[in-house]
């Protein structure tokens, strides 16, 4: 558990910039096509994917070392992780209409979305397969839902700019936003010297 | 009740409704894993047995299930045998165990397990449901053959081991590294919507080919992976109303 500041750094980037979620592990891929629209929208999307995966990183990660472990059940753990996410989605929605209406309203319709993202249970799987502690879970949980959230505003404000432009009758629509986002990955892979010096 | 017969669902999940080519469903697995054709073909043969045992317990169980607690009850079931899978592989295919990764837990989200529970196995009787599974998993196993196939030609000049373009061909290694797979799909889509043009031009219902649609995994809670969201112009804002308005029901309810 003795992780140090420089830890937690290489964590924070290597899983925003490096291994980008969507761009090079391609998770989350739903939500980053089909609500890449309007930067606005993105941007709400965002924010409630931070919001939720790093909640749920740490329960995860709480969970796995204090019961899981303990009870020698560690094989369990998919099954646990869905249902403890999707329980928590829930439960965040209910406490947030209570006492945060504000960010409620902000964040509400989006909450219902993520339930299923495949981000979420991914993140918490990466942290137990890589034997992250509690903190290294969090950071790692924050630093991969804010790699989505740049991604993802990248790509809104990208497809924007794309609407005013004459694209071939065939790639209309989806492949034209592949295409965006497969060059977005080339330009994520150029981080990966940030790492190495 | 339609009893549909083994070999129209095999047929219907192969060609007609072939899950990734035709819905576009389960992208996310799609895109990660096929950096080659062998792992393509792994990836989909997995989905295949959780696919096809899943199907096949959910039918069996669909008068016990109570509708109110469906969605739950069969991620349990599906996450079971995904954890079973991930330990026979892990026992007997560790190379393929090791190549997937990840991957391999995260089939519990794959949006066409849950769609075809949602939308077939959930109505229908034990052996068709089976055999709907399989015809889905089949249909999966040659799209991500034939995309990995295709990356690693480009990118590596061989599939399954064979070298077969000439020497002087030099790879483009960017496709098998995570931009070739978006620039793989995207060419993917595009074909699609030709064929969906050119079909609708000879007056044809093209409405099963969901080009370029990508539906929400979510979506898969409402309606079977029915919802398409955010397919061309405008959709987006009435699927944003959609959920606006599924949350305000689901307020009051509360």
């Amino acid at each position: 558990m003795a992780s140090t500041w420089k830890e937690l750094l290489v964590i924070l980037i290597s899983s925003s910039l490096v291994s980008n979620v969507v761009l090079s592990q391609f998770l989350g891929l739903c939500p980053f096509l089909g609500v890449s629209k309007k930067v606005e929208t993105a941007a709400g999307m965002g924010t409630a994917v931070i919001f939720v995966i790093t909640l749920a990183s740490a329960v995860a990660g709480l969970i796995y070392q204090y019961i899981l472990v303990p009870l020698d059940i560690t094989y369990l753990q998919t099954i646990v992780f869905i249902l403890v996410i999707a329980a928590l989605v829930q439960f965040v929605e209910m406490v947030l209409k209570k006492f945060m209406p504000g960010l409620y309203v902000a964040l509400g319709v989006y909450l219902p979305l993520i339930t299923t993202n495949c981000a979420v249970l991914g993140v918490a799987l990466k942290n137990v397969q890589k034997q992250y502690g509690i903190l290294p879970s969090i950071v790692n949980g924050f630093a991969t839902a804010a790699g989505f959230t740049v991604a993802i505003v990248i790509l809104a404000g990208i497809r924007e700019k794309i609407e005013y432009n004459d694209v071939p009758q065939s790639f209309k629509g989806m492949p034209i936003v592949l295409v965006t986002a497969g060059l977005m990955a080339i330009v994520f892979c150029g981080f990966a010297g940030l790492l190495r010096g | 009740m339609n009893h549909d017969s083994a070999g129209e669902r095999l047929y219907n999940g192969i060609i007609k409704e072939n899950p990734t080519l035709v819905l576009m469903l389960g992208m996310c697995p799609t895109l990660a894993v096929t950096t080659s054709a062998i792992n393509g073909l792994g990836m989909g043969l997995t989905t295949m047995v959780v696919l096809a045992l899943s199907n096949a317990i959910i039918s069996l169980l669909r008068g016990i299930i109570p509708d109110k607690v469906r969605i739950p009850a069969f991620i349990v079931i599906i996450a079971s045998f995904v954890t079973v899978v991930q330990m026979v592989l892990q026992a007997y295919l560790p190379f393929l165990y090791d190549a997937l990764g990840i991957y391999i837990p995260l089939i519990v989200v794959n949006c066409i397990i849950l769609g075809r529970a949602e939308s077939y196995a959930s109505k229908n009787p034990v052996l068709p449901s089976l055999f709907d599974g399989i015809g889905m998993g089949l249909g999966f196993s040659v799209a991500l053959t034939i995309i990995g196939a295709v990356r690693e030609i480009l990118g590596a000049g061989e599939v399954f081991g064979f070298h077969f373009m000439p020497a002087s061909y030099v790879p483009f290694s960017i496709f098998v590294l995570a931009p070739g797979a978006f620039f793989v799909l995207a060419v993917l889509t595009a074909i699609q919507n030709k064929v969906k043009i050119m079909g609708e031009k000879k007056g044809r219902d093209m409405s099963k080919i969901q080009s370029g649609c990508h539906s929400d995994c979510a979506s898969c809670t409402d309606s079977g992976c029915g919802r398409r969201f955010y397919g061309g112009s405008g959709k987006e804002e009435a699927a944003d109303k959609k959920a606006a308005g599924r949350e305000h029901t689901q307020g009051e309810v509360k």
